[in-house]
């Protein structure tokens, strides 16, 4: 190739970058991507078909049918996951609230995880050992910590990513009105 | 009483606007056409610039330090119960006055250049002033028009801050960001020397010359900045860890790797008129890349534990910023970098190769950490899934690139410029250097296995090996350049010592403090032990040699939090009975921060260079007891240690005497005839 051709080299480079990055920012003000709540495929689907160990029983197989039948959380989580652990007094709270929260451990080993859960509560129904990512995959996992909301069919029903906090809760969970068990305290107080 | 100060600092920055676009226009006009008056406005325009930006800071700083809770931007991260010092960094603890630091900062650089760089021809100089001046124009718009630091609510203004981030509330986060910025807002300068070299078609080895002492202050304000937020990760978030390949980190690192690279190519640039397209491709990449983490953690496009504050709309900007900036910049090179082969020629087996060596694996690591921290970007751009790599994929891929780079580092100092042939003189070291590191590799993992009671540990014996051969590689080969330089004049060998130059000190200390990090980075890894427990007051744990007893637990009054506070006796053990009594005394808390209702922990932490002992409190459990993580932490300081001695490394050769003379350098200096293969220096 002609050398000066070649010196032309990093600026296509970095116009392909900043394409990627137009149609982000594009995709981010028409509201199409926001990185706290990335368009997942799998919304409106129900919860892709797995067969993966407990993270407490490595002998004991968990799978899907064994958290649908009521409206619930499947959050995903792991030990490496700094951002997690500020999340986890908040998944406490809902927890003994009555909300049922399922756990996927992703891609994460298995003792930490047990002592994780030890040491900071355990908010989680039961939790499903996804050493592979397996799973995660299926459900198009970006990144720890994530939360997919889950109807009583098994249907998916909203994606968070990132921190779940009371807020997100007020305002992205709650106008689902999905049967809360929070929600059914709060109208029975009314 | 509603203070005008705020005002006052609002006016200072908007009058910064004109004073940058004057610097950008002016000085580069003046030397296209040769008008000596305007090519020598540069350094009066860059002191109004950089006057009136330290105006707009102090003013926010104080608005800051007396609670006007009218400037929104103080109500939203103050609070009248933070200490004093941490209102003074809560100015930068958000977007608007991270922000206002950086274009502070970079108008200190300009002012440094202006002054500083006196000798250079005055053509270049008034370009480097401009291009500078460039950037601080686009950072003023981007300040002035979506974020104004001085936006002011009178009508109503609260009564009380909702006080900054309780993780920001430390010493170690203080530092960090001006730190970084420094670094970060440094290689803008070695950017500035590219493009006005690319403008004015000098790209020589003056141009390597001038550019190389302030592209190494950036990298060492870098280092520092860097190894500072490691430091923070580990006592802070009450984990353990230092590293966790996080998007915002890896933001900080890539600029660092381009500019490790640049430092090195520069060197090569300078003593031997090689590698200069590269050169200043990297000079333009390490500012990039800056601009580049900058945009990443304040676009919100990236959701990262550090990403305090990010808004999307603002990406827009930035992104334009981006494309006229690296876009312009690249254009430039492409169209007038220059394309002749150098006139010096060099063999496979010289310091110009392995240089190249060291610049490609380099550039492999950086492709890597990008590639890493872009593709789940790129991925949901084009709408194919999400995707996210962890630390596994950084792990797997950066360990072999760093372990081939030590290898080449070692040897590399050994090769003269040009050419070279294996004698046997120069060989020989290298056979005992690499017995002596064998050796010492098995006895000090037989000891560590035997004293952390451990099964053999593959990992450790080829780190120790690796660093320790680094490491004596490196101060052996200034042992025999000291003895033949003695032996040539006739001194002695303490003379021979001190007569080397600071510069090469500087790389043997900087060379070395990569063989103490890894060697930190691998024993750590390998030997750490980790308990999580239940403890009561008089509960007692053996962790690791060392025993903890919980001997009292209290609560604490901070300035704006309440804290429950441990106090741990730790002792050595030997053979299950204490030699010393409990004479460390650790003392870790939860604090719980009354304004953002916030829990946070503060790990209690003792440290020697061969170990750190690390407790932290977790949640309160039924009947007095607590959730206790105790960890031994062998050699993690040594990690730090390495950071600030490549820092250290930096300074010597900023301050080694041939870039201390203000004398005017010959700008006709042929490439190739500048270096002397017994003065070399990397």
């Amino acid at each position: 190739m002609n050398a000066r051709l070649r010196l032309f080299i990093p600026l296509l480079i970095f116009a392909v970058v900043a394409l990627v990055f137009l149609t982000l920012e594009k995709r981010m003000g028409s509201g199409e991507y926001d990185p706290s709540n990335l368009p997942s495929a799998m919304i409106g689907q129900s919860l892709p078909a797995f067969n993966l160990s407990r993270l407490m029983n490595a002998e004991q197989v968990v799978v899907a049918a064994d958290i649908v039948g009521q409206a619930a959380l499947l959050n995903v989580w792991a030990t490496w996951c700094i951002a997690c652990r500020a999340e986890h007094a908040y998944l406490n709270e809902l927890a003994s609230q009555g909300v049922p929260i399922f756990g996927l451990n992703y891609k994460d080993e298995r003792a930490a995880a047990m002592q994780w859960l030890q040491r900071l509560g355990n908010p989680y129904r039961l939790n499903i050992f996804d050493f592979k990512g397996s799973l995660g995959l299926d459900l198009g996992v970006y990144g720890a910590p994530e939360t997919y909301v889950i109807d009583a069919q098994g249907i998916i029903r909203y994606r968070h990513v990132g921190i779940l906090n009371e807020k997100v809760w007020r305002e992205k969970i709650e106008p689902l009105g999905l049967p809360w068990p929070v929600a059914q305290t709060q109208r029975a107080a009314l | 009483m509603i203070s005008v100060i705020p005002e006052i600092g609002h006016l200072a920055l908007l009058l910064c606007l004109p004073i940058a676009i004057a610097l950008t226009v002016l000085p580069m006009a003046g030397a296209a056409g040769r008008w000596h008056l305007l090519q020598r406005s540069g350094p009066l325009l860059s002191s109004g610039l950089w006057l009136f930006l330290a105006v707009a800071f102090a003013c926010l700083t104080y608005s800051f330090l007396h609670d006007d809770f009218s400037v929104v931007l103080v109500a939203q991260h103050s609070n009248t119960a933070l200490p004093s010092y941490y209102k003074f960094s809560a100015v930068w603890g958000n977007h608007e006055g991270s922000l206002l630091l950086w274009v502070f900062i970079l108008a200190s650089w300009t002012l440094a250049v202006a002054y500083l760089g006196k000798s250079l021809p005055s053509d270049m100089h008034a370009r480097v002033l401009a291009v500078l001046g460039g950037i601080a124009v686009g950072f003023l718009l981007f300040i002035i028009f979506t974020s104004n630091p001085f936006e002011r609510n009178l009508i109503s203004p609260p009564l009380e801050g909702n006080d900054l981030n309780p993780l920001l509330q430390d010493i170690g986060l203080i530092l960090h960001p001006p730190l970084l910025y420094i670094g970060y807002v440094g290689f803008a300068v070695a950017f500035a020397f590219a493009i006005a070299a690319l403008i004015g078609g000098k790209l020589d080895a003056a141009w390597a010359r001038w550019t190389r002492p302030w592209t190494t202050v950036a990298w060492l304000f870098l280092t520092v900045g860097i190894a500072l937020g490691s430091w923070w990760a580990y006592y802070e978030l009450g984990w353990g860890g230092w590293w966790f390949w996080d998007p915002v980190e890896n933001a900080s690192f890539m600029p660092w790797l381009a500019g490790t690279a640049l430092i090195h190519s520069l060197a090569a640039t300078e003593k031997r008129g090689v590698f200069r397209s590269w050169t200043v491709l990297l000079a333009i990449l390490a500012f990039s890349l800056s601009l580049l983490g900058t945009f990443l953690v304040r676009s919100g496009i990236l959701v990262s534990v550090h990403a305090f504050a990010s808004d999307p709309t603002r990406g827009m900007f930035i992104l334009l910023f981006l494309a006229v900036t690296v876009g312009g910049s690249l254009l430039l090179y492409a169209l007038r970098a220059p394309t002749i082969k150098p006139l010096a020629t060099f063999k496979l087996l010289s310091r110009e190769s392995w240089l190249l060596i060291n610049n490609s694996l380099l550039a492999v690591s950086l492709a890597v950490v990008l590639i890493g921290t872009l593709f789940p970007l790129v991925m949901s751009a084009l709408d194919l899934g999400s995707y996210s790599v962890g630390p596994p994929y950084f792990n797997k891929l950066f360990l072999p690139l760093m372990v081939l780079l030590m290898l080449f580092m070692g040897v590399a100092p050994y090769l003269n410029w040009k050419h070279n042939r294996l004698t046997p003189v120069l060989v020989r070291p290298w056979y005992i250097v690499s017995i002596v590191a064998l050796l010492l590799a098995l006895l000090a993992v037989a000891f560590l296995s035997q004293r952390y009671a451990t099964q053999w540990r593959f990992g450790a014996f080829v780190t120790v090996t690796l660093s320790s051969w680094l490491l004596l590689m490196t101060l052996t080969h200034a042992g025999l350049k000291a003895r033949r330089f003695a032996r040539a004049k006739k001194l002695s060998s303490r003379q021979g010592l001190l007569s080397l130059s600071r510069s090469y000190w500087g790389m043997v200390i900087a060379h070395s403090g990569i063989a103490v990090m890894a060697l930190g980075i691998g024993l750590t890894s390998s030997y750490s032990v980790q308990k999580e427990l239940a403890m009561a007051p008089g509960a007692v744990a053996d962790v690791a040699g060392y025993r903890f007893v919980l001997e009292k637990l209290e609560d604490v009054q901070g300035p704006n939090y309440s804290a429950t506070m441990a106090t741990f006796g730790v002792g050595r053990l030997n053979e299950g009975a204490l030699i010393n009594g409990l004479s460390i005394r650790l003392q870790p808390e939860k604090r719980f921060y009354y304004a953002a209702k916030n829990v946070m922990t503060e790990a209690g932490i003792h440290g020697r260079l061969t170990r750190d002992l690390y407790v932290s409190l977790g949640d309160s459990l039924e009947s007095e007891q607590w959730a206790v993580r105790i960890y031994v932490k062998p050699f993690i300081r040594c990690i730090w240690l390495g950071a600030l001695m490549m820092a250290a490394g930096g300074l010597l050769v900023v301050i080694d005497k041939r870039y201390m003379t203000r004398q005017p350098v010959r700008t006709d200096s042929p490439s190739g005839t500048v270096a002397s293969n017994e003065q070399a220096m990397v």
